[in-house]
């Protein structure tokens, strides 16, 4: 089995995120890292790996597009026990919006070929749009098996536990798929001491957009098909009232404040 | 005046409320137009449904072929109806599968998508709140149909009658866009409660309830609230997934949101920020959630939230 796990480098969200002077986020300035849901699906290619009859048959190709630093997102998922690392990174891509973006994923995934599925995480922590597993289904004409709370299989065969805003469902598929997990689906491992060293010694390869046939002028933030037109800081909330309870004082100012807001 | 798509949320034909703000957006930017997709029966409730919020037109499509499957039919769907109609939007609830379906939609059309608006004016320009909400951005599509998806009470629902004039439409879905099969389905149980994102006041707790949410759950009620509750305590099993509030959980943005117990880490805070205004009750007074309130109680929620709660009673009388 061929299992691809797409992984992005994000800034840290408990660092101060920001946008740059064209309006795309600043992905050099603020520090960078695995997303924390992308390692949700790196665990879950490699219980799949490790749950197989054959663990030495199935190979685990962690999958990037962004810029050099975003290679610290490969080597974490090399660390966690990902078999070799694939990073398409060119300046072209730079600024590129999601059906980009999923453009080139979708020519990697090719190019690496006969992947049995495609493993994402449920959203990116600095864009967390959402869409790309979707796009990607319907690039590469997959079944979309996503957002799984709970992953089943048995050899080709499928099966996820997915929370809707009303309802549970579950949903079965036959591989080839694209699968998405959520934070739900079970915690990440940490790198071991051994799984850091092994990590050094994995193939890693880099492909520009001309290794996956993708012209330039597709991608990046001119052909976006969307533009931000401007971006604006939250201004900070002012300090509001603190009062301290002191027996019961704060239950009453907690309701005359509801009741000065006509919340009651 | 052309149209504007608006796919129509709903549980066996029940309408949800974000329909209601989207035919609301969708008002403002052209002429609205209803996609049902579902039960042939449901149709005439949910054309009366709509039409009261100024659909001019509802698409019916019946769903007994492609019920079964996940998100690909419906992309197809919109798809063949916006071939139709040429028109100058569509608008989708912000939810796990509307996203996956804008998804979809946005690559079959070669158009762009913008998620997770929480305003959508003339343009069509939309805001989004970004980065937990730290930033707003506008922005707008450049190329082909612009797809919104809209996070519920993005605009307040208004009445105005439309004439609901019904299509039916028969939609050709391809073969492989029914290869993720939906096994089987469970509604959510009804907790008496509003529904989490559509909630006008929600009413969370954390940690700091220690397993005990008997207090959030009376002071929610008393306010005809909804109830969260933070990835901690739904990590310790207090609370299921359907409730957690945050980065990972649902976004809310209510009139008034009151969180006890709870500390205010950025992964939470990316699921609250931008309500209109925030109460907190924490024990520790050096709770981050401390620096974003309209008012704070420094003091024992299991103490302070059921006098609370009788207090607010007793004024509503």
């Amino acid at each position: 089995m061929n299992i691809v796990v797409c992984v992005k480098y994000v800034p840290d969200a408990t660092a101060e995120q920001k946008f740059e002077p064209d309006n795309t986020v600043d992905r050099v300035a603020v520090p960078g890292l695995l997303s924390e849901l992308d390692e949700y699906a790196v665990e879950q290619s490699l219980q799949l790996k490790e749950k197989n009859a054959d663990p030495e048959s199935v190979q685990v190709t962690a999958l990037t597009v962004g810029p050099e630093q975003a290679a610290d997102a490969i080597r974490k998922a090399l660390q966690m026990g990902a078999d070799k690392g694939v990073h398409v990174v060119d300046d072209a891509i730079a600024g590129s919006d999601a059906p980009a973006s999923s453009k080139v994923l979708a020519e990697a995934i090719k190019k690496i070929g006969g992947v049995d599925v495609v493993v994402c995480g449920m959203a990116s922590t600095d864009g967390s749009m959402s869409v790309v597993p979707a796009m990607l289904a319907e690039r590469l004409d997959l079944p979309q098996v996503t957002l799984g709370s709970v992953v089943e299989s048995q050899g080709d065969q499928f099966r996820i536990k997915r929370d809707g805003d009303t309802a549970t469902e579950v949903i079965g598929a036959t591989a080839p798929l694209v699968l998405s997990v959520t934070d739900q689906s079970g915690e990440a491992r940490y790198p071991s001491f051994k799984g850091i060293m092994a990590a050094k010694k994995k193939p890693l390869d880099t492909w520009s957009l001309a290794d996956l046939g993708v012209d330039a002028g597709e991608v990046g933030l001119a052909a976006a098909w969307t533009a931000v037109e401007a971006t604006e800081a939250r201004p900070p909330r002012t300090a509001g009232e603190i009062v301290t309870d002191e027996d019961g004082s704060g239950a009453t100012a907690l309701v005359e404040f509801l009741a000065s807001k006509k919340f009651i | 005046m052309s149209e504007i798509l608006v796919l129509v949320d709903h549980v066996d034909g029940a309408v949800r409320k974000p329909t209601n703000e989207l035919l609301t957006i969708a008002k403002r930017l052209g002429e609205p137009s209803a996609v049902f997709i579902g039960a042939a029966d449901k149709a005439d409730g949910v054309v009366e449904a709509v039409k009261k919020f100024g659909a001019e037109k509802v698409y019916v499509v019946d769903d007994t072929e492609i019920k079964g499957y996940l998100v690909a039919p419906k992309a197809e769907v919109l798809q063949q109806i916006a071939a139709q109609a040429g028109p100058d939007a569509i608008l989708i609830t912000s939810s796990g599968e509307g996203k996956e379906i804008a998804g979809r939609l946005a690559i079959k059309l070669e158009s762009g998508l913008i998620t997770d608006a929480v305003d959508v004016q003339p343009g069509p320009v939309t805001t989004q709140s970004v980065f937990a909400g730290n930033y707003t951005v506008q922005a707008k599509v450049t190329k082909g149909t612009p797809i919104i998806t809209v996070k519920p009470n993005a605009a307040a629902p208004e009445e105005s009658a439309g004439a609901g004039a019904i299509e039916k439409f028969s939609p050709t879905i391809s073969d492989s866009a029914k290869k993720a099969q939906i096994v089987a389905s469970q509604p959510r149980e009804a907790s008496g409660r509003p529904e989490l994102t559509e909630a006008a006041i929600v009413v969370s707790g954390g940690r700091g309830t220690g397993g005990n949410f008997e207090p959030v759950e009376s002071f929610a009620d008393s306010l005809g609230a909804a109830v969260g509750a933070s990835r901690a305590a739904v990590d310790s099993g207090w609370k299921p997934h359907a409730f957690q509030i945050g980065q990972t959980g649902k976004t809310v943005s209510p009139q008034l949101y009151v969180a006890a117990g709870i500390s205010g880490a950025i992964q939470h805070r990316a699921g609250m920020q931008t309500s209109k205004t925030i109460v907190a009750i924490n024990k520790d007074e050096e709770a981050p959630i401390f620096e974003l309130v309209d008012f704070g109680v420094v003091g024992d929620l299991h103490a302070v939230l059921p006098s609370a709660a009788d207090e607010v009673t007793k004024r509503k009388g």
